[in-house]
């Protein structure tokens, strides 16, 4: 069963995320920022990180790269939440070694169609 | 399986068994209670519990009908004695008396009150065409509390309206305050 | 599958509000960008906007939206933070809060400050940038009627892969859309000995053949990687020569299949208000419950007190089942072990609806910050003892009266500026609030070092209403308590903070309703202080049992002033049948609660009788009673659920032998008493009058 990474600080975007991975059938984890994410991420295999940009303490272009850094990140799926779909957003993700993105407002439907690039 | 031999044996703590219940049949089953003399019948479905008669807790300037409050397992329940408020019988309180609790629902507001009465009988069976219209004119009791009259062999029945009774207390004291 | 995401309102919603404190309290707090407080700031208004968009709270979201801009170019240091931003952004968080009720509703919020600041932050933006989020669907361009076929020409960069994408995905995301051949290129793979493991040397060509995808949807598959790789889209044609494999004879299924699946889409956009319409107005129309927050440690300790709990049960059911008197010891050591363990957890469970009172009084600062502004007055608020906690229930209903108290402080308490200096004060006046627990209650303290209680206006206005005899003399306190009655207040224009003189009677209505009661004090030209008392719960009461006769009565111990035997000589008879008492210098009215509830009781003389001195309102009364009887706490039940309210009764009680006891409403004791003292009076009179 794949496994992933929930990294977001609102509640409620990361209870909503879960919850249409797991009715999708997939194995989640969650953390609330980016420190407690990498913690997590060293503790555990993931086949996807999904987290979101503004965070505290570590944001998620931060964290994206302190995952690249482990060696099993290496070629992990890791995709960024974000609401702003500029094209400065895409770059400093990709800089920062991003898989991809996800735009907020948040679709049940469209992430898992989404997902699909980068998961089975 | 012999239905009615196993609920006469039913009785749970602290209440009465209700014998000789019919499981078979049509219509409603009403209890019958005596009120002196007087049978009268409410709809079972609305009875909560059947208790012997214990002096509840007055409650101050409340009317004479009202003899105050019981502690039902934490509940607050107001016992009213229906032979002061019907005029009919005499309100003794012997070893025999007994408390009807009835948990009447009107839209959503559910109460739980209990009516002294003389006694409690069989439950009776009647269907809607055995409701017979009360007499509009004589009779000490106030036309809104009587739903119908049955006839049983050869007296006579008087079913009671549950949810006149869920409103009794708001109707105006008999009889007034002691003073 | 649709998803239903209504479950996440509530969580939504809680979040929200709490932002939008987050947000108050960092902007009034918000001194300079180097205050790390913005990116808080910030992160609040960017959560709050990117959760309405989920929920499809589109006038939240627009809203939101520049004022997020607005704060990204704060925290970014493109933009210095200014007081008058500042002001907007307060503005703005109010604004939110309205919108997000109008969406939760449904509704379309028509308050005209909204458009208002809107307008003010737009300026500020500088940018007439309101155009709205283009986060809603994209209405495709050109949909497809026929089966299209696309040729793919896909060639990805060595490094793909790095990039955590892997072309068997995106194959597998391109095979929603329709059906694919794909053919895969190794011309470009190297010797195995020269293959860089990280790299990617393939490149595919992808025949799809789908009924409704565009070229764009084609592309948004690739949208990840299209910097990374070179993509070649072709339409090969409509109903073109379709391979064999691809075998798709299904009807040509017209435009309405098409729009269903993309209005279906946008349904599912709008999130979880789809299909099912009863269910959802259903929750949408179900009062609120209200919720509590409660740590986890309160509810561990009070998992383990039902712990012990159960034990103590089946250690004492253990003794009743083969009890004989030698096991009595035993016995009574288990009954004291169940009454320490009921009142543990008795007191665990109370404390779970117990909450810092920071809640109630989190709302002020920005108050003060408001009000400061309307009147030009300099104001420091402090706060202490916002850890001293209360009932939730108690907290939400103090909340109004709080606020106006503090209004008072500042409309009225406290002096302006010039006047202050004037006077040797400094030009900040201060206003204090405070909580503390003393006894079973809650005290809450509003000080201010203002200008004090007038107390000849206080009693000018009284004598004017009729509320005094001119000729009257009052104490100090007496005095002040005046500013209680209804209609009272001596502004002499009405502001609109406070003085239209409806306030403090409600004030101290709130309050008594409560069970609690308030006092003031002052000092002219030193300022006010006024003290509430609270009781920490509404449901349950420290009780004096007394007895009448046969009846047992409870009368509530935060009434009584004290409990003593009659003496002769200090009753007096007054106006033919009211009897008082000298009580030091008071004459208090007796009140026979025996006659009061037409009861017999053994006791009708007042002479050597028992009385208790209870005080409502600031009016002292004596009931009489028979008998003193024990104090302990009662929990209140209702006589309203099964019965009516009843005078002079404010509620019922279990006692420990399970029979039911009365609580005295003393108040309501006391209208009863003037009640039949008029009607006593009004007989006397008609009984001359027939005489004569």
């Amino acid at each position: 069963m794949a496994k992933f990474l929930i990294v977001d600080d609102s509640n409620s975007i990361r209870q909503m995320v879960s919850f249409t991975l797991k009715s999708a059938g997939f194995d989640v984890v969650e953390a609330s920022d980016g420190v407690e994410g990498l913690e997590k991420a060293k503790g555990d295999q993931f086949d996807l990180v999904i987290s979101d940009v503004n965070m505290p303490n570590m944001n998620g272009i931060e964290l994206c790269q302190e995952l690249r850094k482990l060696p099993p990140f290496e070629f992990t799926p890791i995709l960024m939440l974000t609401t702003e779909s500029s094209g400065d957003m895409k770059m400093r993700g990709k800089a920062a070694g991003a898989t991809g993105w996800l735009v907020k407002p948040f679709n049940p439907e469209k992430l898992l169609a989404t997902i699909k690039r980068v998961v089975r | 399986m012999d239905i009615q031999a196993l609920a006469k044996d039913v009785p749970a703590q602290g209440e009465q068994s209700l014998e000789g219940i019919d499981f078979i049949t049509n219509g409603e089953q009403y209890l019958t209670f005596m009120l002196g003399t007087e049978q009268f019948a409410i709809n079972i479905l609305c009875v909560e519990e059947i208790r012997s008669w214990e002096q509840p807790t007055r409650i101050p300037n409340a009317p004479i009908h009202v003899k105050g409050v019981i502690n039902m397992r934490g509940v607050i329940v107001p016992i009213i004695d229906l032979r002061i408020k019907f005029e009919v019988g005499e309100n003794t309180y012997l070893p025999s008396t007994v408390v009807i609790i009835l948990t009447i629902e009107v839209e959503h507001d559910s109460k739980v009150i209990g009516f002294v009465v003389d006694a409690v009988s069989d439950v009776l069976n009647a269907e809607e065409s055995d409701i017979k219209k009360s007499p509009a004119f004589g009779g000490s009791i106030p036309p809104e509390f009587i739903a119908g009259l049955v006839n049983l062999e050869n007296s006579v029945v008087t079913l009671l309206n549950a949810e006149a009774l869920h409103k009794i207390e708001k109707h105006q004291p008999n009889g007034g305050n002691k003073s | 599958m649709t998803i239903d995401l209504a479950q996440f309102l509530p969580t939504f919603l809680e979040e929200s509000y709490e932002g939008l404190e987050t947000m108050e309290t960092g902007l009034l707090n918000l001194q300079s960008s180097e205050d790390d407080s913005i990116h808080s700031i910030f992160r609040a208004a960017h959560s709050i906007k990117g959760g309405a968009g989920t929920f499809g709270f589109t006038q939240v979201t627009n809203f939101t939206h520049l004022v997020e801009t607005l704060l990204d170019e704060m925290r970014d240091g493109r933009r210095d933070i200014i007081q008058s931003d500042i002001e907007i952004l307060l503005q703005s968080v109010d604004c939110i809060r309205l919108l997000i009720e109008a969406d939760r509703n449904e509704s379309v919020c028509e308050d005209e400050s909204i458009n208002n600041v809107q307008i003010l932050l737009n300026e500020s933006l500088k940018s007439a940038n309101t155009q709205t989020i283009n986060e809603s669907e994209d209405t495709n361009d050109s949909k497809s009627t026929n089966q299209q076929s696309w040729l793919i020409d896909f060639i990805p960069q060595p490094h793909l892969v790095q990039t955590g994408n892997d072309p068997i995905f995106l194959f597998n995301a391109l095979a929603d859309l329709g059906e694919l051949r794909i053919i895969c290129n190794t011309s470009e793979l190297p010797v195995f000995s020269d293959i860089e493991p990280k790299e990617l040397y393939l490149k595919w060509q992808i025949q799809l053949s789908t009924l409704s995808s565009t070229e764009k949807d084609i592309r948004e598959v690739f949208e990840w990687v299209e910097d990374e790789c070179i993509l070649d889209i072709t339409l090969l044609g409509t109903e073109a020569a379709v391979d064999k494999e691809q075998d798709l004879k299904s009807a040509p299924v017209a435009s309405e299949p098409a729009l269903d699946i993309k209005a279906a889409k946008e349904e599912t956009t709008r999130t979880s208000l789809t299909d099912n319409d009863k269910p959802q107005t259903s929750a949408k129309t179900k009062p609120d419950v209200g919720s509590i927050r409660v740590g986890v440690d309160k509810v561990d300790i009070l998992i383990n007190l039902v712990g012990e709990l159960v034990i103590t049960q089946s250690m004492l059911s253990e003794l009743g089942n083969d009890f004989d008197l030698s096991k009595l010891e035993k016995l009574t050591s288990g009954l004291d072990q169940l009454l320490q363990n009921t009142k543990e957890l008795q007191e665990s469970v109370m404390r779970i609806r117990m909450l810092p009172i920071s809640f109630a009084f989190n709302r002020f600062p920005r108050l003060i910050h408001d009000l400061s502004i309307k009147t030009g007055k300099e104001i420091e608020l402090v706060i202490k003892g916002e850890q001293t906690e209360l009932d939730k229930t108690v907290m939400e209903q103090i909340g109004d009266p709080l606020v106006h108290l503090v209004r008072n402080a500042v409309d009225h308490g406290i002096e302006s500026k010039e006047v202050r200096i004037a006077n040797g004060k400094s030009p900040k006046g201060k206003i204090s609030l405070d909580a503390y627990h003393m006894g079973g209650s809650i005290v809450i303290e509003i000080n201010d070092d203002g200008g004090g209680i007038n107390r000849q206006a206080v009693l000018n206005k009284a004598i004017e209403k009729g509320v005094v005899e001119p000729n009257s003399t009052l104490t100090d306190s007496q005095v002040f308590d005046l500013i209680f009655e209804p209609g009272f207040s001596t502004a002499n224009e009405v502001t609109d903070i406070s003085g239209r003189g409806v306030g403090m009677d409600v004030v101290k209505k709130n309050i008594q309703s409560l069970g609690g009661r308030i006092q003031v004090a002052s000092e002219p030209g030193k300022g006010s202080s006024f003290k509430v008392n609270l009781p920490l719960t509404l449901a349950i009461l420290d009780g004096q049992l007394v007895r009448v006769g046969t009846e047992v009565y409870i009368i509530p111990l935060i009434s009584i002033v004290e409990s003593l035997q009659t003496k002769t000589d200090l009753i007096n008879r007054v106006s033919g049948n009211m009897l008082l008492y000298r009580l030091r210098e008071d004459n208090v009215p007796v009140l026979p609660i025996y006659q009061l509830f037409n009861l017999e009781a053994d006791n009708i003389e007042i002479d050597n009788s028992l009385l208790v001195v209870v005080e409502s309102d600031g009016q002292k009364v004596g009931l009489m009673v028979d008998d003193l009887l024990a104090q302990q706490q009662v929990v209140i039940k209702s006589l309203k659920d099964n019965y009516q309210q009843v005078d002079g009764i404010s509620g019922a009680t279990i006692l420990g032998d399970g029979s039911v006891a009365m609580i005295l409403d003393i108040p309501g004791m006391i209208s009863m008493a003037l009640a039949q003292a008029q009607v006593a009076q009004k007989t006397a009179h008609n009984n001359i009058e027939e005489v004569v």
